[in-house]
């Protein structure tokens, strides 16, 4: 990463494929586990992730200079939290219900290792304009994972998806496992075994 | 009396039942990062179960006596984070002073505890839970750790016999960590159910 130039476009694909904090990274499991009942709330989570990880990225561009190295880790908590609060009690405000829903977790993004791990490795070397565009790249990157992965669960858990549409034909038995936490695991070993030998396939 | 067996049936239900590493995906990086050897394993249990208890104190003790019912509730995300690197801070010094070995074998784990979701998770879910007792928030924290501390080691024994064991190339690493850890959380659904 250090000795590539970044651009716009090499950015992006890194941060949705080649490195995906999700797949490859294996970083942010735990809200990748715990919201991807739902696709709506995973939608939710990703966008706040968004939201946070652009906001974080730029304040954390902005004073990398003024920053003492031991300091460091605390100085990027501390904006993360601050965003993160902001993001809270908008959906707090706007989204009750979702915000209801997904309770600790939307606070739990203070502790996400995506966000911290854009600000050391990304943020805290470059420009204000570059780290906004990794930080929306990754960002994207995590809601995809976050979103197939819900659309998977929700599906063969209750056979719709977003709450209301039905895709699974009527005689469907609702896949109950699915929607309990050893739906979410084995469902997401099974994602990294595909992608790992669809990776080495191309290689 | 019948406190104490209170006490003993929620600290019994935070660590079996309620874990929060099966049931609500807490502390999932180190659960699955750090569980390849059992000693390692096992010291950073111990590390949490510190972190936690002295933080998820700490915490309850500033919501109560200070956040809940002000307007500062808007800060106490920032304040809960703050205490809890203070706190990993502390377990940093002491181990660098009085185990060195230990402490080079964790390394950048250390510092990351900071950003272990089970602490954070912990001192949230005791203000979500409305836990109203101090001897409950200390018993909810220890548990909390101590559950972490029984998961993580658990995952570390399997995983030192699942690296003789013949896996399909693309499923070694960390996809047979997470089937086997969805496999550990149906096991440990049997509990459900057994304490309100």
């Amino acid at each position: 990463m250090a000795d590539k130039q970044l651009t716009v476009g090499n950015t992006f694909t890194a941060g949705i494929w080649s490195e995906n904090p999700v797949l490859r990274l294996l970083l942010g499991m735990c809200p990748t586990l715990a919201v991807t009942t739902g696709t709506k709330a995973a939608l939710t989570m990703g966008l706040s992730v968004i939201f946070v990880l652009i906001c974080s990225n730029l304040v954390v561009s902005l004073m990398r200079n003024l920053l003492k190295p031991h300091l460091r880790i605390m100085m990027f908590t501390l904006t993360i939290a601050a965003f993160v609060t902001i993001a809270d009690l908008f959906l707090k405000a706007y989204l009750p219900e979702m915000s209801a829903k997904l309770g600790p977790y939307i606070p739990l993004i203070i502790v996400n290792c995506i966000i911290i791990c854009r600000a050391e490795a990304c943020a805290s070397k470059n420009g204000p304009w570059i780290s906004v565009i990794d930080g929306l790249a990754y960002g994207i990157g995590f809601t995809v994972v976050l979103c197939i992965l819900a659309s998977i669960r929700e599906v063969l858990s209750t056979g719709r998806i977003f709450e209301t549409v039905q895709v699974m034909p009527g005689g469907f038995v609702p896949w109950a496992g699915m929607a309990m936490p050893v739906g979410a695991f084995v469902t997401l070993g099974l994602m990294l075994g595909l992608v790992n030998l669809a990776t080495k396939k191309k290689a | 009396m019948e406190y104490l067996e209170h006490i003993v049936l929620v600290f019994i239900s935070i660590v079996l039942i309620n874990n929060l590493v099966f049931t609500k995906f807490l502390g999932c990086c180190p659960y699955l990062g750090v569980s390849g050897r059992l000693d390692m394993a096992f010291g950073m249990g111990l590390a949490v179960t510190f972190v936690t208890t002295l933080a998820g104190t700490l915490t309850w003790l500033i919501d109560h006596l200070f956040l809940l019912g002000t307007a500062l509730e808007v800060t106490r995300y920032v304040c809960f984070i703050l205490v809890i690197a203070g706190a990993v801070q502390l377990v940093e010094m002491y181990l660098r002073k009085f185990f060195p070995t230990l402490y080079e074998a964790f390394g950048i784990f250390l510092p990351l505890i900071t950003t272990n979701c089970v602490i954070l998770g912990l001192c949230l879910f005791l203000n979500l839970w409305q836990v109203n007792d101090i001897l409950m928030a200390v018993v909810l924290s220890f548990g909390a750790g101590i559950g972490f501390t029984m998961a993580i080691c658990i995952m570390a024994g399997i995983r030192e016999n699942l690296a003789l064991a013949d896996i399909p190339e693309c499923l070694q690493g960390a996809p047979i960590t997470l089937i086997t850890a969805g496999l550990l959380t149906l096991a440990f659904m049997g509990f459900a159910g057994m304490i309100k």
